[in-house]
């Protein structure tokens, strides 16, 4: 670890010494200290840098209950984003391989070596992670590999993996710890054999058939991909999937998984996981409609529950910052400011924010352009475009039809829909019934778009620029107006003319 | 009165006369009217019409021959539904719309005319190519354009792909070769349901399809010659063109009799073996493309520049790439010569080339060669000249106004044989429904020329919306624009080991019209895809600072264009370092 100009390691006090309010600049090390350093707090960090402050940033991956463990960047680059499309387009491959004799490759089905694809992807994570050091470096930022907790106000102690302490002090202080997989708590042996996305993308061998609980768009993706790798994968869900998402998308996507052979339990609850004497791990559930238990074996269960914001270990009360009582997460205004005027949250760790890398980024460098006197800017979280990379990609941007209806009553409402048969899925005699689109719109004219849900192969790339659209105030006219580029997926959006409220059918016919 | 549906006598300060007009109008009904206070003869018509309806004031109002009285008549006749069964009932011709050409412009066209209750009809047929190659209903996209072609593509992606599935875990060990004849016949046989599919739809509007060459022989009359070379004439009161192009020849020794073109391309029912393409439209680079993709020696002979008329920056890149993945370029050749020197499927042909610089020649032999060189527009033998619609000598493409109208009214024309609009599918299809709804409907929309985006289906495709760089600096002057791109590296390629500093990212700002994005420029993987959204965005008018504001979705190509931050004024770095 490199020790920097003005700061200077200390002990850090005991839990019953009492530091004096800081007195003197002197002891103000830094302009800036942000804690944790993944998209958001690096994106900050770096931002405030380059703007002329004197920045440090605290990172530290407490290592999961399995012992995994990854380098500086944050869950995006090591155990979120990055892994997960990477594991996604091995499983899309997969389906490549399987349609390439149709496009006349002599091919025969191929098997999948897990090994082999999880070294190339963790390679590629390792280059990141070297690559965030260097940029860190050539932009002066001063990075330790310490666990932060709050001292004060201004001051945050920092323990290395060494136990060794260092206090660093800072004018302004941004929180960017993100959050981490959440284990079930009553569940016996939940934490003993089961992993989560934190394990799952370093994995050295083949999970295997695995149980995924939960019906986030995490436990989705995860299954997704298991499943298209030639694994026996079983989803188990307690309510519904995609909370949050359009649900007539999000039963779509779970669909066309089941097409694909992802296996789903609906409405079952785990009890308890057993390790048997061959290594299996036996999950016994129940089925709360018929009041049944239940067991399967798998060589693996995964938790994707849910995540909970890294807040316990930092000491936040003696900061006097303030966290929701229920969420745990850290209560920011719309200037990402904390309870403490100088303390600041960004990205996962921030009540009510998307729990999404490019939203905390642009977070990020706003906060430190605000911080720097660059701008007044303040991020505008309206209309963030997303897209869930299930083995059928869903993007969406702005309002899900449940939401635009409560919003603005279903008469005011009008949502124009189709299905659709990309071009490629014909010669490869592939199933489309799932490929499906869905404009939802002010029913008024001109028609102002409310929402777009896109389900289809290369989602987000159809759905960025039409998220633009909708940030230039597009109406349903003006999307008909555009010419569409033929033949791509992307022209059926620029081709809606069936409204839902019409009951026209809006499948395709025929070619 | 005989000649048009209907016929107004009316006075231009007359009130009464105004009304009947607004009602047509409101009805999408296109009127002949005579102002009988501004012709010469206007008393003289008066009284013949005295004469033959007994009715001395106007207006005076004929509907397909029958006399429908004043306004107050008029007006009761719309009332009493009287007036729509006249207007529907057009006695005069045939046929309310026949349009000439099946492609994508005249079938939707002709559906939509259909669809507002019209009469119509369409004839189509496929003069076959010099090797003997035709196809069935749909034109040129479906048979022999953008649909096979993109097939193609993905058959040549996907061969890539195979070599990053190893990488990611997907192990085989043989060498992988590919079909030509299974692909083929899997294409063909899409394009079979395609061609069914527009017979059944042309079926379910009850629009009358006749599988024959039509050609004018004189006003409102046409004759059909089908295959056996029958003749049969129909007459109609409008007529639509949409004959679309076909590929030109060279008019070098054994060009017709040896080479092919992309109307052969397609069915070719053999593998092509190794292949000289000849020309540098985006034709010529997508086959070359997509046949070196699946493992051909492929040779492009380009005259000059790559993609003429594309931005000149983006069109090298996509050479270059090309030149990077094993297709040859011969630059400043043009063949003069192709003699056959095996029979053969495929054969051997000796292609003789002259330098465009010197007396240089070279030569070479290959099993094909593909002309891709140019688009002829199918104008010149189809009657227009009995008709007197005007077309362009040189070019042999169809001036029309911006309601897509000849010179000569009741004729309209659609697609790529218009002269100064775009050859492309969706501009045909959206061109000729609005052009339907105008004509039967009383719509006013016109087709909007502007900001039409379309993507090059080359190897590493090339999306683009708006004006090249070149353009804009026509348009807009170098100093009031500025320039902001970037290099980037589709995540799927890192760990598939693929080029770092090639995909490119480039939208072109007016510095004075609040940054607006005037041109926008993608290449790379799913570049259509990409660009789709951001001509939607761009008809929203777009501006550099919305592009700011939008989140990225990561990790995905299109969030490069939210974070474009290096100008190219500043001279800066854009390749991508490291990681």
């Amino acid at each position: 670890m490199r020790h920097l100009v003005g700061s200077v390691p200390q002990t850090c006090p005991g839990p019953s010494s009492h530091l004096s309010p800081l007195s003197s600049a002197g002891r103000q090390n830094y302009d800036l200290l942000v804690i944790g350093g993944g998209s958001g707090g690096l994106a900050c960090a770096k931002e405030a840098a380059q703007l002329g402050k004197k920045v440090a940033v605290v990172d530290y991956v407490e290592p999961s209950p399995r012992g995994t463990r990854w380098g500086l960047g944050g869950t995006c680059v090591n155990v979120g984003c990055i892994p997960k499309k990477l594991m996604h387009q091995a499983a899309l491959l997969g389906g490549m391989v399987r349609d390439a004799p149709h496009y006349g490759w002599a091919l025969q089905p191929v098997p999948h070596d897990w090994t082999t694809m999880a070294e190339a992807v963790q390679n590629h994570v390792k280059s990141l992670n070297w690559g965030h050091r260097v940029q860190l470096q050539d932009r002066k930022v001063t990075y330790f590999n310490i666990k932060a907790s709050f001292v004060d106000a201004h001051m945050v102690c920092g323990v290395s993996k060494g136990r060794k302490e260092t206090l660093l002090s800072a004018e302004h202080i941004v929180i960017a710890t993100g959050g981490r997989p959440r284990y079930p708590t009553h569940i016996e042996g939940a934490l003993e054999y089961g992993i989560t996305s934190d394990d799952l993308f370093w994995l050295k061998e083949s999970p295997g058939k695995t149980l995924v609980v939960g019906a986030s768009y995490v436990a989705l993706e995860c299954a997704g991909f298991l499943t298209g790798l030639g694994l026996d994968t079983t989803v188990m869900i307690r309510s519904i999937p995609l909370r949050g998402f359009d649900q007539q998308m999000s039963s779509l996507v779970t669909e066309y998984m089941a097409s694909q052979g992802t296996r789903f339990l609906r409405g079952c609850t785990p009890s308890r996981v057993q390790r048997l004497p061959d290594g299996q791990l036996q999950v016994t559930w129940e089925d709360p409609s018929s009041g049944k238990e239940d067991t399967g074996t798998f060589n693996t269960v995964l938790w994707a529950i849910g995540r909970i914001p890294e807040t316990r270990s930092l000491n936040l009360e003696k900061a006097g910052v303030h966290t929701s009582p229920t969420s745990q997460k850290i209560l920011v205004d719309a200037q990402e400011t904390t309870s403490v005027p100088h303390i600041y949250a960004i990205g996962d760790v921030a009540e009510g924010r998307p729990e999404l890398t490019p939203t905390a980024i642009m977070a990020g460098k706003l906060l430190a352009q605000r911080l720097c006197g660059q701008s007044s800017d303040v991020m505008d979280y309206e209309n963030v475009p997303t897209t869930v990379f299930t083995p059928l990609e869903y993007g969406c941007v702005g309002l899900s039809e449940e939401e635009a209806v409560a919003r603005h009553g279903e008469e005011h409402v009008e949502v124009y829909h189709a299905y659709y048969k990309p071009l490629e899925f014909t010669v490869a005699e592939r199933d489309a019934s799932q490929c499906y689109i869905k404009m939802v719109c002010l029913r008024k004219p001109p028609q102002l778009v409310l929402g777009l849900h896109f389900l289809g192969p290369n989602a987000g790339e159809v759905t960025q620029g039409f998220a633009l659209g909708i940030k230039c105030g597009a109406s349903y006219a003006q999307v008909m107006r555009t010419v569409g580029i033929h033949p791509t997926c992307a022209e059926e959006v620029a081709k809606l003319r069936i409204s839902k409220r019409s009951g026209l059918d809006p499948t395709v016919t025929g070619c | 009165i005989k000649g048009n549906r209907v016929m107004i006598f009316s006075k231009s300060y007359c009130p009464h006369s105004a009304r009947v007009k607004d009602l047509f109008s409101s009805l999408g009904v296109e009127c002949n009217i005579l102002e009988l206070d501004q012709v010469d003869d206007g008393a003289n018509v008066q009284e013949v019409l005295s004469e033959i309806t007994n009715q001395r004031t106007v207006p005076n109002i004929f509907v397909n021959k029958v006399h429908m009285g004043g306004c107050d008549r008029t007006f009761q006749a719309h009332q009493s539904g009287l007036l729509q069964k006249l207007l529907q009932e057009d006695s005069a011709y045939e046929y309310d719309l026949i349009v000439i050409g099946g492609g994508s412009g005249g079938l939707a066209c002709a559906q939509e005319a259909a669809i507002l209750g019209k009469k119509v009809m369409v004839l189509d047929f496929v003069v076959p190519t010099p090797q003997g190659t035709s196809w069935g209903l749909g034109g040129t996209c479906v048979n022999v354009g953008c649909v096979p072609k993109k097939l193609m593509h993905q058959a040549a992606l996907l061969g890539q792909e195979l070599k990053d599935a190893r990488k990611f875990g997907w192990e085989y060990s043989h060498q992988v070769k590919h079909n030509w004849e299974t692909m083929i016949e899997a294409i063909q046989n899409h394009i079979g349901s395609l061609n069914w599919g527009y017979r059944l739809s042309l079926r379910e509007k009850a629009v009358t399809y006749v599988n024959s060459y039509g050609e004018f022989v004189e006003h409102h009359k046409i004759k059909a010659t089908n295959r056996k070379g029958q003749e049969t004439y129909y007459t109609a009161r409008k007529f639509v063109l949409a004959t679309g192009q076909r590929p030109r020849y060279l008019g070098i020794p054994g060009d017709k009799e040896y080479c092919i073109t992309s109307d052969d391309l397609f069915s070719l029912p053999y593998c092509p073996g190794k292949t000289l393409v000849v020309g540098a439209s985006y034709v010529a680079l997508e086959c070359g493309g997509f046949l070196a993709g699946i493992g051909l020696d492929v040779t492009i002979m380009v005259r000059s520049i790559l993609l003429r008329g594309f931005d000149q920056e983006m069109a090298e890149k996509v050479g270059s790439y090309m030149e990077q993945h094993g297709v040859k370029f011969l630059r400043k050749f043009v063949p003069v010569m192709v003699q056959q020197l095996e029979k053969g499927s495929p054969g051997k042909l000796k292609v003789v080339a002259k330098s465009t610089e010197g007396p240089e020649t070279i030569e070479e032999i290959y099993n094909t060669v593909l002309l891709a060189i140019g688009r002829a527009s199918c104008t010149r033998k189809i009657g227009l000249e009995k008709i007197g619609v005007k077309v362009n000598e040189k070019s042999g493409k169809i001036p029309v106004n911006d309601v897509e109208q000849t010179n000569v009214p009741y004729v309209y024309a659609v697609g790529d044989i218009l002269e100064g609009k775009l050859e492309l599918t969706p501009i045909a299809i959206q061109a000729g429904k609005l052009l339907a709804r105008r004509l039967f409907a009383g719509s006013l929309e016109k087709c909007d020329y502007v900001n039409v985006p379309t993507t090059v289906f080359t190897p590493l495709e090339y999306g683009w919306c708006g004006l090249s760089e070149e353009k804009a600096i026509e348009v807009h002057r170098k100093e009031n624009l500025e320039v902001y791109h970037t290099f980037f590296w589709p995540l799927e390629w890192t760990v598939a080991g693929r080029d770092n500093n090639t995909c490119y990212a480039k939208i072109i700002c007016n510095k004075f019209d609040n940054d607006r994005v005037i041109g926008f420029h993608i290449l790379g993987p799913n570049a259509g895809e990409i660009t789709q959204g951001f001509a939607a965005a761009m008809k929203c008018g777009l501006t550099k600072q919305q592009l700011d504001d939008t989140i990225g979705i990561h990790p995905t190509c299109g969030e490069v264009f939210t974070t474009l931050e290096i100008t190219k004024s500043s001279g800066l770095d854009i390749t991508q370092k490291g990681c």
